[in-house]
């Protein structure tokens, strides 16, 4: 138990800038993925217990206060994903991309990406609680 | 040795290297499966619309079925094996260390099952799934 505090403080505190930002925010979010992942298999399973349970479990997820959660999965989802692109690339081709100052590129391009795929999805995201739907399928009648 | 050389040429822990590899191609097709799921949800119908209709009736086509069992397979499989290095990176009793990934082993089969179980034998009319034939037999 002490042996895993330390590790994690270790991880924490270890001064390595971006590289140091990117694996803390890759693995966080990881694991927070991970475990919206087992909670998401949950609630589809329950289409087929019935229609009821499933629906109060939709209940949940369209309160106001879930949305708060469903806006760091965005954003945990959209970061993982482009910083795995800088991952591959780094590891498949680390003659290109390995040196210190295609990777500190890298490291903004990715937050550039992740910030251009959050702030809208967010803002579709948040716009039923002040009663407009933003939803593309709507917004182009479909 | 780069884990990709340790694949090709062998090394002492060939699982190893190949669980190295797998996460980054499951990575790259999570990279348009999961997003894509992501953007298809959240962007496009956007969570309010998702209710039992919705659900039922996109699980109609065999498209989407196979399209969620591999967003399901890939997912968990990529998800677990982060979570077995997080452990094996954090716990280093080997007692709790095996204890917690041997719980994580059965929960990753349990909700597998779960999910195709659902995917696929799902049935609108009745709204029950196999697990409901297989609970009659024990239920007799």
């Amino acid at each position: 138990m002490a042996s895993a505090v330390a590790s994690i403080w270790q991880g924490i505190t270890y001064r390595g800038k971006d590289g140091h930002y990117a694996w803390m925010l890759h693995r966080a979010g990881g694991l927070g993925i991970v475990l919206f992942l087992f909670l998401h298999i949950l609630d589809i399973f329950l289409v087929g217990v019935g229609e009821e349970i499933f629906e109060f479990f939709l209940f949940i997820y369209h309160s106001a206060p879930a949305k708060v959660f469903v806006m760091a999965l965005l954003f945990g989802v959209f970061f993982h994903a482009f910083n795995g692109v800088r991952i591959i690339l780094v590891d498949f081709w680390p003659e290109k991309f390995s040196n210190l100052k295609m990777q500190r590129t890298l490291f903004r391009i990715v937050v550039v990406m992740t910030l251009l795929f959050f702030i809208p999805t967010a803002i579709i995201t948040v716009a039923p609680i002040f009663g407009v739907d933003l939803a593309l399928s709507q917004l182009v009648g479909g | 040795m780069s884990a990709i050389s340790r694949l090709k040429y062998g090394s002492p822990n060939r699982f190893e290297a190949f669980s190295w590899y797998f996460m980054r191609v499951s990575g790259a097709v999570l990279l348009l499966v999961a997003v894509l799921h992501l953007l298809i949800m959240h962007v496009w119908y956007g969570v309010d619309a998702i209710d039992y209709r919705f659900v039922v009736g996109r699980w109609a086509s065999p498209l989407v079925q196979v399209y969620d069992l591999a967003l399901l397979l890939f997912a968990i499989t990529h998800g677990v094996n982060g979570t077995r290095w997080v452990i094996d990176d954090y716990i280093h009793s080997r007692g709790w260390n095996l204890t917690l990934k041997a719980a994580l082993y059965v929960l990753t089969v349990i909700f597998i099952l779960m999910g195709a179980t659902v995917i696929f034998t799902f049935d609108p009319d009745t709204s029950t799934t196999a697990l409901n034939t297989v609970a009659a037999v024990f239920a007799r």
